[in-house]
């Protein structure tokens, strides 16, 4: 058709801003994506596993089977989100083919490759990427990602490390809005970022892609910490589905989000849930080893 | 007199670029998440956003109709996209909730998935002769008009844009372009009312 345009940037990054101010649901089956849809998700990611059983059973984690994707995309209408290992071209060329509406090249999964990452600026299909810092967010945008996600400790049930992380990416935003101009250069060799990126976070005090949360949700309260934090919208993993309770953790996690500056709307959220429903177990980050953690995979 | 309004739906979506839109093209602007907000303004933009997300929202949040009396009582309204959606009388092959503002049946996703996403040169006779950079992301089209419906653009034969009355629609995002003429046109429209 004349002059259109498939895969643009705008495109690509528009639909993270579409989805802003939501709340993006893992699921592993067609049923988990129905409730995600009908509690108020703006997207799914569809599994085969979620985080917290990915830790839990250990060994390679691979992209789902593609016919368990296909089927969440047929049971909901809102768009469907899948992952790659970090590098892996084979697999992210695959999802392109079956037509997910973002991949997320997530060190959730094993990684393929322990020194680069894919080149996401050739594909149509939108990549999601993972961040513990400024450098490294800056790194994944200069390699195409159209929106980016504060890493925190998938599968935890934890807060902790995503407040680090959307602090950090906040406190390097801050810092360089305010260094004079002379030294952006330097803080470009530092932060391992293209310097016209780090010119463009100095000038609109902003990243150029949409910052979700990511990695420990687990509870309303979680869900405006991080938007206090400065996060757009929130990705909630082992949160909703490891509760006792989805269908109202969902649902309490979407309204708590919407009106995160509205203290009585969280705290009715909150209260929506029955008191005999459990939150997901959630793990002392400082219990783990070194291998054991997922926000060090890719850097 | 006090000045008028714009109010923006700030339950989800891309909600600050139509501010800032409405804003370069002249307009005060308030975010609307309470029925108590709805009340201050005279005019409501719908962003772009998940359809099935913000139905939801406007139910539970006591919106829905406070909203549907302001927009048949002849306040302006437009919905770009989820908006669109939201307002229309109803979803092709869908058993979706809708306001019903606007006698257009849409289909959604109608251009494709994401992967189909486009920036697409517009003929939008209503804004002049320079084409307008349209951005759709996971469109709807419009499947049918009412007789009171009029057809401001179409791409591939599909109307995009649409109005009756107080009510306009439109399938992409001028929110996402810089080029705010479609701002400015619902601007005159509020100006009419």
């Amino acid at each position: 058709m004349n002059g259109q345009a498939t895969g643009t940037e705008t495109v690509k990054r528009g639909l993270a801003q579409m989805l802003k101010g939501g709340v993006i649901m893992d699921v592993v089956t067609p049923e988990q994506a129905k409730v995600a849809e009908e509690a108020g998700a703006v997207a799914v990611m569809a599994l085969e596993r979620i985080p917290a059983d990915i830790r839990a059973d250990g060994g390679v984690a691979r992209m789902s089977h593609p016919a368990l994707i296909e089927r969440i995309m047929k049971a909901v209408t809102i768009p469907v989100m899948a992952k790659v290992r970090i590098g892996h071209i084979g697999e992210a060329r695959q999802l392109q083919a079956l037509g997910v509406d973002y991949i997320d090249e997530s060190e959730v999964l094993t990684p393929a490759d322990d020194l680069y990452h894919l080149d996401k600026a050739g594909y149509t299909v939108p990549f999601v990427c993972g961040a513990r810092n400024l450098g490294e967010a800056l790194r994944r945008i200069a390699e195409g990602a159209a929106m980016i996600r504060s890493k925190g400790e998938a599968g935890s049930g934890n807060i902790v490390e995503a407040v680090r992380h959307m602090r950090a990416i906040r406190d390097g935003i801050v810092e360089l809005s305010v260094a004079p101009r002379e030294e952006l250069v330097a803080r470009s060799r530092d932060l391992g970022a293209p310097l016209e990126l780090v010119r463009e976070v100095a000038a609109n005090k902003k990243l150029p892609v949409v910052l979700f949360c990511a990695g420990g949700v687990s509870t309303p309260a979680d869900a405006a910490l991080m938007m206090e934090l400065g996060a757009e919208g929130i990705f909630v993993g082992s949160g909703i589905f490891k509760s006792t309770d989805p269908a109202a953790f969902a649902r309490a996690i979407v309204d708590a989000t919407t009106h995160w500056q509205d203290a009585d709307v969280v705290l009715k959220a909150h209260t929506s849930i029955p008191e005999a429903a459990k939150a997901m177990d959630g793990l002392d980050i400082r219990q783990l080893a070194e291998h054991q953690l997922m926000a060090s995979r890719g850097n | 007199m006090r000045t008028p309004h714009v109010g923006v739906l700030a339950l989800q979506g891309d909600v600050v670029e139509h501010v800032h839109a409405l804003e370069r093209a002249g307009a005060d602007v308030i975010e609307v998440r309470t029925p108590a907000d709805l009340e201050r303004v005279d005019a409501l933009v719908v962003p772009g956003g998940e359809s099935t997300t913000v139905i939801r929202l406007l139910g539970r949040f006591g919106l829905t109709q406070p909203i549907v009396e302001r927009v048949r009582g002849g306040m302006p309204f437009w919905g770009t996209c989820m908006g669109m959606i939201v307002a229309a009388h109803d979803v092709a092959d869908l058993e979706q909730d809708t306001l019903d503002l606007i006698d257009v049946t849409v289909r959604r996703n109608a251009f494709g998935r994401q992967v189909d996403s486009a920036e697409v040169p517009l003929a939008i006779p209503a804004l002049g002769d320079a084409p307008f950079p349209a951005v759709f992301i996971r469109a709807p089209w419009i499947e049918r008009t009412g007789p009171a419906v009029e057809t401001l653009a179409e791409r591939d034969g599909h109307g995009v844009m649409v109005r009756q009355g107080n009510v306009l629609g439109t399938s992409f995002h001028p929110e996402l372009t810089g080029d705010d003429r479609v701002h400015a046109y619902f601007l005159s429209m509020m100006a009419d009312a």
